[in-house]
Protein backbone atom coordinates (compact mmCIF):
# COMPACT_ATOMS: atom_id res chain seq x y z
CA UNK A 1 0.00 0.00 0.00
CA UNK A 2 2.28 2.69 -1.26
CA UNK A 3 -0.50 5.24 -1.32
CA UNK A 4 -0.85 5.28 2.47
CA UNK A 5 0.03 8.67 3.86
CA UNK A 6 -0.91 10.49 0.68
CA UNK A 7 -4.13 11.64 2.32
CA UNK A 8 -6.53 10.12 -0.16
CA UNK A 9 -7.62 7.46 2.33
CA UNK A 10 -8.76 9.83 5.08
CA UNK A 11 -12.27 10.43 3.86
CA UNK A 12 -14.85 8.20 2.29
CA UNK A 13 -16.05 8.99 -1.23
CA UNK A 14 -12.73 10.59 -2.21
CA UNK A 15 -10.92 9.27 -5.28
CA UNK A 16 -7.16 8.99 -5.34
CA UNK A 17 -5.48 10.36 -8.51
CA UNK A 18 -5.25 6.82 -9.90
CA UNK A 19 -9.00 6.29 -9.45
CA UNK A 20 -9.29 4.26 -6.27
CA UNK A 21 -11.48 4.68 -3.22
CA UNK A 22 -9.25 3.64 -0.34
CA UNK A 23 -12.00 3.51 2.28
CA UNK A 24 -13.72 0.84 0.22
CA UNK A 25 -10.46 -1.08 -0.09
CA UNK A 26 -9.98 -0.96 3.68
CA UNK A 27 -13.52 -2.29 4.10
CA UNK A 28 -12.52 -5.22 1.89
CA UNK A 29 -9.62 -5.83 4.32
CA UNK A 30 -12.13 -6.08 7.16
CA UNK A 31 -13.98 -8.73 5.15
CA UNK A 32 -10.79 -10.69 4.51
CA UNK A 33 -10.39 -11.22 8.25
CA UNK A 34 -13.92 -12.58 8.74
CA UNK A 35 -14.88 -16.25 9.03
CA UNK A 36 -15.22 -17.98 5.65
CA UNK A 37 -18.72 -17.89 4.17
CA UNK A 38 -19.78 -19.74 1.05
CA UNK A 39 -22.85 -20.32 -1.09
CA UNK A 40 -23.51 -23.05 -3.65
CA UNK A 41 -26.20 -22.83 -6.32
CA UNK A 42 -27.40 -26.40 -6.94
CA UNK A 43 -29.92 -27.61 -9.48
CA UNK A 44 -32.73 -27.98 -6.92
CA UNK A 45 -31.75 -25.42 -4.31
CA UNK A 46 -29.11 -23.25 -2.69
CA UNK A 47 -26.81 -23.96 0.27
CA UNK A 48 -25.23 -21.34 2.51
CA UNK A 49 -22.47 -22.15 4.99
CA UNK A 50 -20.27 -20.17 7.35
CA UNK A 51 -17.29 -20.91 9.55
CA UNK A 52 -17.90 -19.39 12.96
CA UNK A 53 -14.66 -19.01 14.89
CA UNK A 54 -15.37 -19.61 18.58
CA UNK A 55 -14.05 -16.44 20.19
CA UNK A 56 -14.93 -17.50 23.74
CA UNK A 57 -15.68 -20.75 25.53
CA UNK A 58 -18.52 -18.90 27.28
CA UNK A 59 -20.52 -18.61 24.06
CA UNK A 60 -23.40 -21.07 23.89
CA UNK A 61 -22.86 -23.60 21.11
CA UNK A 62 -25.51 -23.36 18.38
CA UNK A 63 -26.66 -19.93 19.50
CA UNK A 64 -25.56 -16.64 17.89
CA UNK A 65 -26.71 -17.41 14.37
CA UNK A 66 -24.85 -15.87 11.48
CA UNK A 67 -27.14 -16.87 8.63
CA UNK A 68 -30.36 -14.88 8.50
CA UNK A 69 -33.71 -15.44 6.81
CA UNK A 70 -35.19 -12.70 4.62
CA UNK A 71 -38.86 -13.05 3.69
CA UNK A 72 -39.39 -16.82 3.46
CA UNK A 73 -37.33 -17.83 0.49
CA UNK A 74 -34.02 -15.97 0.86
CA UNK A 75 -31.03 -16.43 3.17
CA UNK A 76 -28.09 -14.09 3.73
CA UNK A 77 -24.68 -14.92 5.13
CA UNK A 78 -21.92 -12.34 5.55
CA UNK A 79 -18.20 -12.30 6.21
CA UNK A 80 -16.67 -9.30 7.95
CA UNK A 81 -18.01 -7.05 10.68
CA UNK A 82 -20.92 -8.90 12.26
CA UNK A 83 -22.93 -5.79 13.25
CA UNK A 84 -22.64 -4.43 9.70
CA UNK A 85 -23.97 -7.77 8.51
CA UNK A 86 -26.93 -7.51 10.87
CA UNK A 87 -27.80 -4.04 9.62
CA UNK A 88 -27.52 -5.28 6.06
CA UNK A 89 -29.95 -8.13 6.81
CA UNK A 90 -32.35 -5.72 8.46
CA UNK A 91 -32.32 -3.61 5.29
CA UNK A 92 -32.87 -6.71 3.17
CA UNK A 93 -35.94 -7.60 5.26
CA UNK A 94 -37.32 -4.10 4.83
CA UNK A 95 -36.78 -4.29 1.09
CA UNK A 96 -38.50 -7.69 0.90
CA UNK A 97 -41.50 -6.52 2.90
CA UNK A 98 -41.83 -3.29 0.94
CA UNK A 99 -41.72 -5.35 -2.27
CA UNK A 100 -44.58 -7.44 -0.88
CA UNK A 101 -46.53 -4.31 0.09
CA UNK A 102 -46.26 -3.08 -3.51
CA UNK A 103 -46.46 -6.24 -5.60
CA UNK A 104 -48.32 -8.62 -3.24
CA UNK A 105 -45.79 -11.39 -3.76
CA UNK A 106 -42.30 -12.51 -2.79
CA UNK A 107 -39.32 -10.50 -4.06
CA UNK A 108 -37.23 -12.31 -6.71
CA UNK A 109 -33.71 -13.03 -5.48
CA UNK A 110 -32.25 -11.02 -8.36
CA UNK A 111 -34.33 -7.95 -7.49
CA UNK A 112 -33.31 -8.18 -3.84
CA UNK A 113 -29.63 -8.42 -4.80
CA UNK A 114 -30.07 -5.39 -7.04
CA UNK A 115 -31.64 -3.27 -4.31
CA UNK A 116 -29.05 -4.33 -1.74
CA UNK A 117 -26.26 -3.60 -4.22
CA UNK A 118 -27.66 -0.10 -4.63
CA UNK A 119 -27.90 0.32 -0.87
CA UNK A 120 -24.30 -0.72 -0.22
CA UNK A 121 -23.03 1.44 -3.08
CA UNK A 122 -24.67 4.51 -1.55
CA UNK A 123 -22.34 4.07 1.45
CA UNK A 124 -19.36 4.78 -0.80
CA UNK A 125 -20.67 8.19 -1.88
CA UNK A 126 -20.73 10.28 1.28
CA UNK A 127 -18.07 11.53 3.64
CA UNK A 128 -20.46 11.23 6.59
CA UNK A 129 -20.64 7.43 6.39
CA UNK A 130 -18.23 4.53 6.00
CA UNK A 131 -18.64 1.62 3.60
CA UNK A 132 -20.06 -1.69 4.77
CA UNK A 133 -17.45 -3.93 6.35
CA UNK A 134 -19.10 -7.03 4.92
CA UNK A 135 -19.31 -9.07 1.77
CA UNK A 136 -22.67 -10.78 1.79
CA UNK A 137 -23.89 -13.85 -0.02
CA UNK A 138 -27.59 -13.79 -0.89
CA UNK A 139 -29.14 -17.14 -1.77
CA UNK A 140 -32.78 -17.69 -2.67
CA UNK A 141 -35.28 -19.82 -4.48
CA UNK A 142 -37.85 -18.13 -6.74
CA UNK A 143 -40.99 -20.23 -6.90
CA UNK A 144 -41.24 -22.32 -10.06
CA UNK A 145 -45.00 -22.66 -9.57
CA UNK A 146 -47.45 -19.90 -10.37
CA UNK A 147 -48.01 -18.16 -7.05
CA UNK A 148 -51.28 -16.70 -5.88
CA UNK A 149 -51.20 -12.97 -5.24
CA UNK A 150 -50.97 -12.34 -1.46
CA UNK A 151 -54.49 -12.25 -0.07
CA UNK A 152 -56.02 -13.75 -3.22
CA UNK A 153 -59.33 -15.42 -2.39
CA UNK A 154 -60.36 -17.14 -5.63
CA UNK A 155 -58.91 -18.20 -8.94
CA UNK A 156 -61.38 -16.52 -11.28
CA UNK A 157 -63.18 -18.07 -14.24
CA UNK A 158 -61.77 -21.31 -15.62
CA UNK A 159 -62.44 -20.28 -19.22
CA UNK A 160 -62.04 -17.08 -21.18
CA UNK A 161 -59.13 -14.83 -22.08
CA UNK A 162 -55.96 -15.73 -20.22
CA UNK A 163 -52.85 -14.44 -21.87
CA UNK A 164 -50.64 -16.94 -20.03
CA UNK A 165 -47.85 -18.68 -21.86
CA UNK A 166 -48.07 -22.44 -21.47
CA UNK A 167 -44.98 -24.21 -20.24
CA UNK A 168 -42.99 -21.03 -19.66
CA UNK A 169 -40.12 -21.76 -17.28
CA UNK A 170 -40.05 -19.55 -14.25
CA UNK A 171 -38.24 -19.46 -10.91
CA UNK A 172 -35.29 -21.48 -9.72
CA UNK A 173 -32.19 -20.97 -7.59
CA UNK A 174 -30.44 -17.62 -7.22
CA UNK A 175 -27.06 -16.82 -5.69
CA UNK A 176 -25.51 -13.36 -5.50
CA UNK A 177 -22.52 -11.87 -3.69
CA UNK A 178 -22.42 -8.18 -2.75
CA UNK A 179 -19.09 -6.51 -1.94
CA UNK A 180 -18.38 -3.35 0.10
CA UNK A 181 -18.17 -1.30 -3.11
CA UNK A 182 -21.75 -2.26 -3.93
CA UNK A 183 -20.53 -4.48 -6.74
CA UNK A 184 -22.59 -7.64 -7.05
CA UNK A 185 -22.54 -10.57 -9.45
CA UNK A 186 -24.60 -13.71 -9.74
CA UNK A 187 -22.60 -16.87 -9.03
CA UNK A 188 -22.73 -20.64 -9.33
CA UNK A 189 -20.58 -20.79 -6.22
CA UNK A 190 -19.49 -17.88 -4.05
CA UNK A 191 -16.92 -17.61 -1.28
CA UNK A 192 -15.72 -14.78 0.94
CA UNK A 193 -13.83 -14.26 4.19
CA UNK A 194 -10.50 -15.54 5.40
CA UNK A 195 -10.48 -18.91 3.62
CA UNK A 196 -11.99 -17.70 0.34
CA UNK A 197 -9.01 -18.66 -1.83
CA UNK A 198 -9.05 -22.30 -0.75
CA UNK A 199 -12.84 -22.33 -0.87
CA UNK A 200 -12.92 -20.89 -4.40
CA UNK A 201 -10.42 -23.49 -5.60
CA UNK A 202 -12.68 -26.24 -4.21
CA UNK A 203 -15.83 -24.65 -5.67
CA UNK A 204 -14.25 -24.54 -9.11
CA UNK A 205 -13.64 -28.29 -8.98
CA UNK A 206 -17.38 -28.95 -8.54
CA UNK A 207 -18.41 -28.11 -12.14
CA UNK A 208 -21.39 -26.15 -10.87
CA UNK A 209 -22.17 -24.55 -14.23
CA UNK A 210 -23.34 -27.90 -15.63
CA UNK A 211 -26.25 -27.74 -13.15
CA UNK A 212 -25.91 -31.37 -12.10
CA UNK A 213 -25.08 -31.03 -8.42
CA UNK A 214 -28.06 -31.89 -6.22
CA UNK A 215 -28.90 -29.98 -3.07
CA UNK A 216 -28.00 -32.88 -0.76
CA UNK A 217 -24.62 -33.29 -2.45
CA UNK A 218 -24.26 -29.51 -2.23
CA UNK A 219 -24.73 -29.64 1.54
CA UNK A 220 -21.95 -32.25 1.85
CA UNK A 221 -19.64 -30.24 -0.41
CA UNK A 222 -20.33 -27.00 1.46
CA UNK A 223 -19.44 -28.62 4.79
CA UNK A 224 -16.26 -30.10 3.29
CA UNK A 225 -15.23 -26.78 1.73
CA UNK A 226 -15.63 -24.92 5.04
CA UNK A 227 -13.46 -27.59 6.69
CA UNK A 228 -10.85 -27.30 3.91
CA UNK A 229 -10.87 -23.51 4.17
CA UNK A 230 -10.35 -23.78 7.92
CA UNK A 231 -7.09 -25.74 7.50
CA UNK A 232 -5.02 -22.52 7.49
CA UNK A 233 -6.33 -21.38 10.87
CA UNK A 234 -6.38 -24.83 12.45
CA UNK A 235 -5.37 -23.58 15.89
CA UNK A 236 -8.75 -21.90 16.36
CA UNK A 237 -11.87 -23.92 17.05
CA UNK A 238 -14.91 -23.28 14.89
CA UNK A 239 -18.55 -24.15 14.51
CA UNK A 240 -20.19 -24.84 11.15
CA UNK A 241 -23.53 -23.16 10.45
CA UNK A 242 -25.45 -24.17 7.34
CA UNK A 243 -28.80 -23.31 5.80
CA UNK A 244 -30.55 -24.30 2.61
CA UNK A 245 -33.42 -23.43 0.29
CA UNK A 246 -34.86 -26.23 -1.82
CA UNK A 247 -37.33 -26.32 -4.71
CA UNK A 248 -41.04 -26.55 -3.87
CA UNK A 249 -40.97 -30.37 -3.98
CA UNK A 250 -37.72 -30.56 -2.01
CA UNK A 251 -37.09 -30.84 1.74
CA UNK A 252 -37.74 -27.15 2.57
CA UNK A 253 -40.52 -26.53 0.02
CA UNK A 254 -38.99 -23.31 -1.28
CA UNK A 255 -38.29 -21.90 2.18
CA UNK A 256 -34.98 -20.85 3.67
CA UNK A 257 -34.26 -23.03 6.70
CA UNK A 258 -31.41 -24.28 8.82
CA UNK A 259 -30.02 -27.58 7.60
CA UNK A 260 -31.51 -30.19 10.00
CA UNK A 261 -29.19 -31.39 12.75
CA UNK A 262 -28.84 -34.98 11.53
CA UNK A 263 -27.94 -33.96 7.97
CA UNK A 264 -25.54 -31.30 9.25
CA UNK A 265 -23.78 -33.77 11.55
CA UNK A 266 -23.53 -36.35 8.79
CA UNK A 267 -22.07 -33.75 6.42
CA UNK A 268 -19.54 -32.67 9.07
CA UNK A 269 -18.54 -36.29 9.68
CA UNK A 270 -18.03 -36.81 5.95
CA UNK A 271 -16.04 -33.56 5.76
CA UNK A 272 -13.67 -34.68 8.54
CA UNK A 273 -13.29 -38.08 6.91
CA UNK A 274 -12.43 -36.49 3.54
CA UNK A 275 -9.82 -34.27 5.22
CA UNK A 276 -8.22 -37.25 7.02
CA UNK A 277 -8.06 -39.22 3.76
CA UNK A 278 -6.36 -36.27 2.04
CA UNK A 279 -3.79 -36.08 4.82
CA UNK A 280 -3.12 -39.82 4.66
CA UNK A 281 -2.55 -39.61 0.92
CA UNK A 282 -0.17 -36.72 1.40
CA UNK A 283 1.69 -38.64 4.08
CA UNK A 284 1.87 -41.69 1.84
CA UNK A 285 3.08 -39.55 -1.06
CA UNK A 286 5.74 -38.02 1.15
CA UNK A 287 6.77 -41.49 2.41
CA UNK A 288 7.19 -42.88 -1.11
CA UNK A 289 9.34 -39.94 -2.07
CA UNK A 290 11.53 -40.58 0.94
CA UNK A 291 12.06 -44.19 -0.11
CA UNK A 292 13.27 -43.16 -3.53
CA UNK B 1 -70.44 37.17 -18.71
CA UNK B 2 -70.78 35.29 -15.49
CA UNK B 3 -68.35 36.88 -13.06
CA UNK B 4 -68.66 34.12 -10.42
CA UNK B 5 -66.10 31.38 -11.14
CA UNK B 6 -67.83 29.14 -8.56
CA UNK B 7 -70.71 28.68 -10.94
CA UNK B 8 -68.65 28.02 -14.07
CA UNK B 9 -68.98 24.59 -15.60
CA UNK B 10 -72.08 23.77 -13.59
CA UNK B 11 -75.50 22.80 -14.96
CA UNK B 12 -77.54 25.93 -15.52
CA UNK B 13 -79.75 26.82 -12.60
CA UNK B 14 -82.59 27.93 -14.87
CA UNK B 15 -82.64 24.51 -16.56
CA UNK B 16 -81.72 22.07 -13.82
CA UNK B 17 -82.67 23.94 -10.66
CA UNK B 18 -80.36 25.39 -8.04
CA UNK B 19 -77.22 23.38 -7.31
CA UNK B 20 -77.16 21.78 -3.90
CA UNK B 21 -73.89 23.08 -2.39
CA UNK B 22 -73.95 20.48 0.39
CA UNK B 23 -72.45 18.01 -2.11
CA UNK B 24 -69.29 20.10 -2.17
CA UNK B 25 -68.73 20.07 1.55
CA UNK B 26 -65.37 18.73 2.56
CA UNK B 27 -66.15 18.88 6.28
CA UNK B 28 -68.40 16.49 8.14
CA UNK B 29 -67.99 12.82 8.96
CA UNK B 30 -66.32 10.35 6.65
CA UNK B 31 -68.97 7.85 5.67
CA UNK B 32 -67.41 5.49 3.16
CA UNK B 33 -66.20 3.15 5.89
CA UNK B 34 -69.62 2.65 7.39
CA UNK B 35 -70.72 -0.29 5.29
CA UNK B 36 -69.11 -3.34 3.76
CA UNK B 37 -69.10 -3.91 -0.02
CA UNK B 38 -68.33 -7.49 -1.02
CA UNK B 39 -69.21 -9.79 1.84
CA UNK B 40 -68.92 -13.36 3.00
CA UNK B 41 -71.59 -14.82 5.25
CA UNK B 42 -71.41 -17.22 8.20
CA UNK B 43 -68.42 -19.03 9.68
CA UNK B 44 -69.13 -22.09 11.86
CA UNK B 45 -66.70 -23.79 14.24
CA UNK B 46 -66.77 -26.71 16.69
CA UNK B 47 -64.20 -27.99 19.19
CA UNK B 48 -63.80 -31.75 19.45
CA UNK B 49 -61.57 -34.18 21.25
CA UNK B 50 -58.05 -33.20 20.18
CA UNK B 51 -58.84 -30.35 17.80
CA UNK B 52 -61.16 -27.85 16.20
CA UNK B 53 -63.17 -27.91 12.96
CA UNK B 54 -64.07 -24.76 11.06
CA UNK B 55 -66.23 -24.24 7.97
CA UNK B 56 -67.46 -21.49 5.65
CA UNK B 57 -69.15 -21.49 2.27
CA UNK B 58 -67.24 -20.24 -0.78
CA UNK B 59 -69.43 -17.27 -1.67
CA UNK B 60 -68.58 -13.58 -1.76
CA UNK B 61 -71.73 -11.51 -2.30
CA UNK B 62 -71.96 -7.99 -3.69
CA UNK B 63 -75.13 -6.89 -1.96
CA UNK B 64 -77.64 -9.53 -3.00
CA UNK B 65 -75.61 -10.55 -6.07
CA UNK B 66 -73.70 -13.83 -5.74
CA UNK B 67 -70.56 -12.20 -7.13
CA UNK B 68 -67.71 -14.69 -6.51
CA UNK B 69 -68.33 -18.39 -6.00
CA UNK B 70 -64.81 -19.70 -5.36
CA UNK B 71 -63.82 -17.51 -2.44
CA UNK B 72 -61.51 -19.05 0.12
CA UNK B 73 -62.56 -17.63 3.46
CA UNK B 74 -60.56 -19.98 5.68
CA UNK B 75 -57.01 -18.66 5.95
CA UNK B 76 -54.20 -20.75 7.39
CA UNK B 77 -51.74 -19.11 9.79
CA UNK B 78 -48.52 -20.98 10.57
CA UNK B 79 -49.11 -24.70 10.91
CA UNK B 80 -51.48 -24.77 13.89
CA UNK B 81 -54.08 -22.05 13.38
CA UNK B 82 -56.87 -21.15 10.97
CA UNK B 83 -58.90 -17.94 10.78
CA UNK B 84 -62.41 -18.06 9.29
CA UNK B 85 -63.57 -14.71 7.96
CA UNK B 86 -67.12 -13.38 7.67
CA UNK B 87 -67.90 -9.87 6.46
CA UNK B 88 -66.04 -7.65 4.02
CA UNK B 89 -63.80 -9.57 1.64
CA UNK B 90 -61.33 -6.78 0.91
CA UNK B 91 -60.83 -6.24 4.63
CA UNK B 92 -60.26 -9.99 4.89
CA UNK B 93 -57.58 -9.70 2.21
CA UNK B 94 -55.96 -6.85 4.12
CA UNK B 95 -55.94 -8.92 7.31
CA UNK B 96 -54.63 -11.95 5.44
CA UNK B 97 -51.65 -9.94 4.21
CA UNK B 98 -51.15 -8.53 7.70
CA UNK B 99 -51.08 -12.04 9.15
CA UNK B 100 -48.73 -13.18 6.39
CA UNK B 101 -46.29 -10.39 7.23
CA UNK B 102 -46.41 -11.44 10.89
CA UNK B 103 -45.78 -15.06 9.95
CA UNK B 104 -42.77 -14.01 7.84
CA UNK B 105 -41.35 -11.99 10.73
CA UNK B 106 -41.93 -14.85 13.17
CA UNK B 107 -39.91 -17.14 10.92
CA UNK B 108 -36.85 -14.89 11.09
CA UNK B 109 -35.95 -16.63 14.34
CA UNK B 110 -34.73 -20.19 14.06
CA UNK B 111 -37.46 -21.65 16.25
CA UNK B 112 -40.03 -20.59 13.67
CA UNK B 113 -43.52 -19.29 14.24
CA UNK B 114 -44.31 -19.60 17.95
CA UNK B 115 -47.65 -17.74 17.86
CA UNK B 116 -50.58 -20.02 18.66
CA UNK B 117 -54.24 -19.48 17.86
CA UNK B 118 -54.84 -17.82 21.21
CA UNK B 119 -52.10 -15.23 20.60
CA UNK B 120 -53.45 -14.67 17.11
CA UNK B 121 -56.98 -14.12 18.41
CA UNK B 122 -55.79 -11.60 21.00
CA UNK B 123 -53.88 -9.74 18.32
CA UNK B 124 -56.74 -9.69 15.82
CA UNK B 125 -59.21 -8.47 18.46
CA UNK B 126 -56.83 -5.60 19.24
CA UNK B 127 -56.50 -4.70 15.57
CA UNK B 128 -60.31 -4.65 15.27
CA UNK B 129 -60.65 -2.54 18.41
CA UNK B 130 -58.02 -0.04 17.28
CA UNK B 131 -59.66 0.38 13.90
CA UNK B 132 -63.17 0.82 15.29
CA UNK B 133 -61.78 3.43 17.71
CA UNK B 134 -60.45 5.31 14.69
CA UNK B 135 -63.94 5.19 13.15
CA UNK B 136 -62.43 3.14 10.34
CA UNK B 137 -63.45 -0.40 11.20
CA UNK B 138 -62.38 -3.58 9.47
CA UNK B 139 -65.79 -4.98 8.62
CA UNK B 140 -65.29 -8.58 9.66
CA UNK B 141 -66.40 -11.13 12.18
CA UNK B 142 -63.82 -13.86 12.53
CA UNK B 143 -63.45 -17.21 14.22
CA UNK B 144 -59.93 -18.19 15.22
CA UNK B 145 -59.31 -21.92 15.64
CA UNK B 146 -56.26 -23.85 16.78
CA UNK B 147 -54.60 -24.47 20.12
CA UNK B 148 -53.85 -22.36 23.18
CA UNK B 149 -50.56 -22.14 25.09
CA UNK B 150 -51.31 -25.37 26.97
CA UNK B 151 -52.01 -27.29 23.77
CA UNK B 152 -55.77 -27.45 24.37
CA UNK B 153 -58.17 -26.89 21.45
CA UNK B 154 -58.97 -23.20 21.08
CA UNK B 155 -61.93 -21.54 19.39
CA UNK B 156 -62.86 -17.90 19.78
CA UNK B 157 -64.48 -15.06 17.88
CA UNK B 158 -63.64 -11.40 17.36
CA UNK B 159 -65.85 -8.88 15.62
CA UNK B 160 -65.48 -5.49 13.96
CA UNK B 161 -65.83 -3.73 17.30
CA UNK B 162 -63.11 -5.75 18.95
CA UNK B 163 -65.61 -7.76 20.97
CA UNK B 164 -64.36 -11.23 21.80
CA UNK B 165 -66.40 -14.28 22.68
CA UNK B 166 -65.47 -17.87 23.25
CA UNK B 167 -67.47 -21.10 23.38
CA UNK B 168 -67.03 -24.81 22.50
CA UNK B 169 -68.98 -24.11 19.31
CA UNK B 170 -69.43 -20.77 17.59
CA UNK B 171 -70.94 -19.24 14.48
CA UNK B 172 -70.86 -15.75 12.99
CA UNK B 173 -73.39 -13.82 10.93
CA UNK B 174 -76.58 -15.66 10.02
CA UNK B 175 -75.02 -18.76 11.56
CA UNK B 176 -75.19 -17.16 15.00
CA UNK B 177 -78.98 -17.43 14.68
CA UNK B 178 -79.38 -20.60 12.64
CA UNK B 179 -76.34 -22.78 13.38
CA UNK B 180 -75.77 -22.21 17.09
CA UNK B 181 -79.15 -23.74 18.11
CA UNK B 182 -78.33 -26.84 16.06
CA UNK B 183 -74.88 -27.10 17.62
CA UNK B 184 -76.35 -26.60 21.12
CA UNK B 185 -78.79 -29.45 20.51
CA UNK B 186 -76.05 -31.76 19.18
CA UNK B 187 -73.47 -30.81 21.81
CA UNK B 188 -75.29 -29.79 25.00
CA UNK B 189 -73.41 -27.94 27.70
CA UNK B 190 -73.14 -31.07 29.91
CA UNK B 191 -71.28 -32.91 27.18
CA UNK B 192 -67.54 -32.38 27.55
CA UNK B 193 -65.63 -31.81 24.33
CA UNK B 194 -63.54 -34.90 25.07
CA UNK B 195 -66.67 -36.91 24.17
CA UNK B 196 -67.06 -35.26 20.76
CA UNK B 197 -65.27 -37.08 17.95
CA UNK B 198 -63.77 -35.50 14.88
CA UNK B 199 -66.40 -37.17 12.67
CA UNK B 200 -69.24 -35.86 14.84
CA UNK B 201 -67.84 -32.34 14.66
CA UNK B 202 -67.42 -32.44 10.87
CA UNK B 203 -70.91 -33.89 10.39
CA UNK B 204 -72.36 -31.18 12.61
CA UNK B 205 -70.67 -28.48 10.55
CA UNK B 206 -72.01 -29.96 7.32
CA UNK B 207 -75.49 -30.06 8.81
CA UNK B 208 -75.18 -26.41 9.85
CA UNK B 209 -73.97 -25.34 6.41
CA UNK B 210 -76.88 -27.18 4.82
CA UNK B 211 -79.46 -25.42 7.00
CA UNK B 212 -77.68 -22.12 6.29
CA UNK B 213 -77.85 -22.80 2.56
CA UNK B 214 -81.57 -23.51 2.86
CA UNK B 215 -82.38 -20.34 4.75
CA UNK B 216 -79.61 -17.77 4.18
CA UNK B 217 -80.10 -16.12 0.78
CA UNK B 218 -76.43 -14.99 0.76
CA UNK B 219 -74.99 -18.50 1.05
CA UNK B 220 -73.79 -21.23 -1.26
CA UNK B 221 -73.66 -25.03 -1.35
CA UNK B 222 -69.94 -25.02 -2.15
CA UNK B 223 -67.90 -24.81 1.01
CA UNK B 224 -64.49 -25.04 2.68
CA UNK B 225 -63.74 -27.01 5.81
CA UNK B 226 -60.62 -27.11 7.97
CA UNK B 227 -59.87 -29.65 10.66
CA UNK B 228 -57.03 -28.59 12.97
CA UNK B 229 -55.38 -31.31 15.06
CA UNK B 230 -51.93 -31.75 16.57
CA UNK B 231 -50.97 -33.61 13.39
CA UNK B 232 -51.60 -30.48 11.33
CA UNK B 233 -54.32 -28.78 9.32
CA UNK B 234 -56.56 -30.69 6.93
CA UNK B 235 -58.02 -27.98 4.69
CA UNK B 236 -60.47 -28.76 1.90
CA UNK B 237 -61.57 -25.75 -0.15
CA UNK B 238 -63.72 -27.19 -2.91
CA UNK B 239 -66.47 -29.20 -1.20
CA UNK B 240 -70.09 -29.66 -2.26
CA UNK B 241 -73.04 -29.94 0.15
CA UNK B 242 -74.47 -33.44 -0.24
CA UNK B 243 -77.98 -34.74 0.41
CA UNK B 244 -79.97 -31.57 -0.02
CA UNK B 245 -83.72 -31.87 0.20
CA UNK B 246 -85.88 -28.94 -0.78
CA UNK B 247 -89.18 -30.67 0.02
CA UNK B 248 -89.75 -28.25 2.90
CA UNK B 249 -89.80 -25.35 0.46
CA UNK B 250 -93.26 -26.25 -0.81
CA UNK B 251 -94.73 -25.56 2.58
CA UNK B 252 -93.28 -22.07 2.80
CA UNK B 253 -96.01 -19.48 2.38
CA UNK B 254 -96.07 -15.73 2.21
CA UNK B 255 -93.61 -14.99 -0.60
CA UNK B 256 -93.66 -14.37 -4.33
CA UNK B 257 -96.75 -14.89 -6.46
CA UNK B 258 -98.67 -16.99 -3.94
CA UNK B 259 -102.21 -15.80 -3.47
CA UNK B 260 -103.19 -17.87 -0.42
Amino acid sequence: MTSIGTGYDLSNSVFSPDGRNFQVEYAVKAVENGGTAIGIRCKDGVVLAVEKIISSKLLKPGANKRIATVDRHVGIVSAGLVPDGRHFVSRARDEASSWRATYKGPIPTSALANRLGGYVQAYTLYSSVRPFGVTSIVGGWDSEAELAVDGQVGSGPKSGAGGKVDGAKAGGPGLYMIEPSGLYWGYYGAATGKGRQAAKAELEKLDLSSGKLSLLEGVKEAARIIYVAHEDSKDKEFELEMSWISSLDGPTKGRHEEVPKDILEEAEKAARRALDEDEEEEDKGAGEQMEE
Amino acid sequence: MDHFPGTWGRPRNDVYGAYDPSYLQSTGPKTHTTSPAVTGTSVVGVKFNGGVALATDNLASYGSLARFTDTKRLRVFGDQAVVGFGGDVSDMQYLDRLLESIDIRENYSSHGNMLNAKNLHTYLAKVFYKRRSEFNPLWNHVLVAGFDGEGKPFLSSADLLGTTFSAPHLATGFGAHLAVPILRRLFPEEKPIEEISREEAVDALKQCLKVLFYRDARSLDKYSIAVITKEGIDLKEDEQLEGQSWAFAERIKGYGAQTV
